[in-house]
């Protein structure tokens, strides 16, 4: 067996919002098409077109939205289907899916994340709801669902114990992923569904998709957007990790679901240039749609 | 129509461990005949109502009331999945629900109604409502837990209910659905050795339960952040916040704490208030008393700008 590779990472955040926007026929919901998310949209859509140059097998998502406090936790049904509702904004998001797992993919890496000393877990329960961050994420890169996919939880190391406990926790998950995709023979597309800044506003207008409300919750969310994708774009990698704590602190990053980490591990900490394919905010949180693209180094070295 | 009125509270866990699998711990057995104690004195009411307020209910656009008359789905816990399904077919007051929503934003509060097919149920009104009132005798409501709000802002909440209560005429029950202390093991655990997380954590969540089973339940409102800081709270304890200000906001209760267990390492309490004329004890209070809601305080926002004439 060929061994596996990551093809690319991908920073892909997860406001259902932009499902939503969307239109997807999958979702109940219709939207006004007003605009307010139009730069995130068209970000996801510059990332579909670069990995459609791609040749990739399965999706391998890490998702707030599943949060576990016994550990990390891995989809382990070969096939879902049902109705996911955000319980948040059920009024945006009341999607309708079906989906296939790439289960041997998913024990592999649950056996590696443990054999690195973590708590690991496959869930074998078939009534299990898959959540909308996973589903999100994953339809906004690939709407076919023609491939299957992994999905972890969050486990919740960052706000149990401590920050850099949870981001020692991340790197290890993300080495496991790694290896196990190696092990496997996979060619994988990394998702780390994540925003970045993530102050929510507690109130919505009466058309959510309303641009004229749509802004950052204020400048210090912004500037440390800003920054955070200057080091993404200049490919420091390792000072963004350095500077991850005082991020996820002073920005209530949703970076502490430990999502971003994880791919960063994942990929080795290459110090590699992303790509930031957009930038955008929903609901006052700061959202970035990145890609780091292994296989472009590849050809480029 | 007579004025409706709080009759009674209670607070019970947040997770459903002693619903899923109660004979896999002592602890969780003993919670599972406790509630069985707890719905016997909830039949032998006159309520009407039994309205919850869960931790395990998380919103962000403000507060969010269950308003579908007949929630009929199934709910998987996050973590303990491997014990099971809860199925689920529920009997909510919408009527409630909408005026409930209606006496929030009288107060400020941004507040709104879901009534989806198939919307989530959280885990912890699900199994709260299924060991308290497993044949739907009584209609129940369900107002959502707001990440960002803090004591103002829940304190409002509970008095808008308050408000939404005695308009409605109807005799109601709260349950504040929360664990004391919250840490979690973050490993597997056998369950029959299940135990408070830390020494500290139990002896913080005695202190609280000697004061509620004295009825104190103001009291402990006050006393809610650092107990929250002490020994990692169930959401702040906000649960407690609510309560209280729905309840008036004083110490006239006779408190009963029906049981105390671990599970998971939380502290799971099943505790009820019922309302006397005696008021017990009373500490120094250093918390403010707020009315109404004025939004977020987002001081790094820009302001807008005044004209100068």
């Amino acid at each position: 067996m060929e061994k596996g590779r990551i093809i690319t990472g991908c920073l892909a955040p997860h406001p259902p919002h932009l499902a939503y926007a969307s239109n997807p026929q999958q979702n109940e919901p219709k939207a006004s098409g007003a605009g307010a998310w139009q730069p995130l949209l068209d970000a996801y859509a510059r990332l579909r077109q670069s990995l459609a140059a791609h040749d990739y097998d399965v999706l391998v998502v890490h998702t707030p939205h599943w949060k576990t406090r016994v550990g990390h936790h891995f989809l382990g049904v070969p096939h879902f289907e049902g109705l996911s509702v955000d319980p948040i904004f059920p009024n945006l998001f009341r999607f309708h899916y079906q989906l296939d797992v790439d289960v041997e993919l998913a024990e592999a890496i649950c056996r590696q994340a443990q054999a690195e000393g973590l708590v690991t877990t496959m869930m074998r329960n078939p009534e299990f709801r898959v959540d909308y961050g996973t589903i999100t994420s994953s339809h906004l890169v690939r709407p076919q669902w023609d491939l299957p996919i992994v999905a972890i939880s969050s486990a919740r190391t960052y706000f149990d114990y401590s920050d850099e406990v949870g981001e020692r926790e991340m790197l290890a998950l993300g080495r496991a992923t790694q290896h196990a995709i190696e092990a496997t023979g996979r060619k994988a597309l990394l998702l780390a569904s994540a925003s970045l800044s993530h102050r929510h506003f507690t109130e919505e207008p009466e058309d959510p998709e309303d641009p004229s409300f749509e802004h950052i919750y204020n400048p210090n969310q912004a500037q440390w957007d800003q920054h955070v994708m200057e080091l993404m774009r200049q490919g420091q990698t390792r000072r963004l990790l350095e500077e991850m704590p005082d991020f996820i602190a002073q920005s209530v990053s949703e970076c502490r679901d430990g999502s971003l980490t994880w791919l960063l591990g994942a990929l080795g900490q290459a110090e590699i240039p992303a790509t930031i394919h957009g930038y955008g905010t929903v609901i006052g949180t700061g959202n970035a749609v990145v890609e780091w693209d292994l296989a472009a180094q590849e050809v480029g070295a | 129509m007579s004025e409706g009125k709080v009759i009674g509270a209670y607070l019970v866990p947040n997770q459903a461990l002693p619903v899923l699998a109660p004979e896999a711990s002592p602890g969780w057995q003993s919670l599972a005949h406790s509630y069985a104690q707890v719905r016997a004195e909830i039949e032998a009411s006159d309520a009407d109502l039994l309205l919850l307020f869960s931790t395990r209910w998380v919103s962000i656009i403000g507060h969010q009331m269950q308003a579908d008359p007949a929630p009929d789905y199934w709910v998987v816990d996050e973590d303990f999945h491997q014990f099971g399904s809860l199925h689920y077919q529920l009997k909510m007051d919408a009527e409630f629900a909408s005026l409930y929503q209606d006496c929030a934003r009288a107060r400020g509060l941004t507040a709104r109604t879901v009534a989806y097919p198939g919307f989530p149920i959280d885990v912890g009104s699900v199994a709260t409502l299924q060991m308290l009132n497993p044949e739907n005798r009584l209609p129940a409501g369900i107002v959502s837990c707001n990440m960002y709000s803090d004591r103002a802002e829940t304190l409002v909440l509970g008095k808008a209910a308050a408000d939404a209560i005695r308009q409605s005429g109807r005799k109601v029950l709260l349950l504040g659905v929360s664990a004391l202390s919250n840490r979690m093991f973050g490993h597997w655990i056998e369950p029959a050795s299940d135990r408070i997380h830390s020494l500290k954590d139990d002896e913080w969540n005695r202190k609280i339960l000697e004061l509620l089973g004295e009825g104190r339940l103001e009291d402990v409102s006050q006393l809610a952040r650092e107990f929250h800081r002490q020994a990692n709270g169930d959401s702040k304890l906000k649960a407690i916040w609510w309560m209280a200000a729905a309840m008036g906001q004083h110490n006239h209760y006779r408190g009963r704490v029906f049981d105390y267990q671990p599970v998971w390492g939380t502290g799971a309490a099943l505790v009820g208030l019922q309302p006397t004329a005696k008021a017990e004890g009373g500490l120094e209070y250093d918390e403010d008393e707020v009315d109404v809601f004025v939004g977020d305080r987002n001081v790094l926002a820009p302001q807008p700008s005044k004209n100068h004439e």
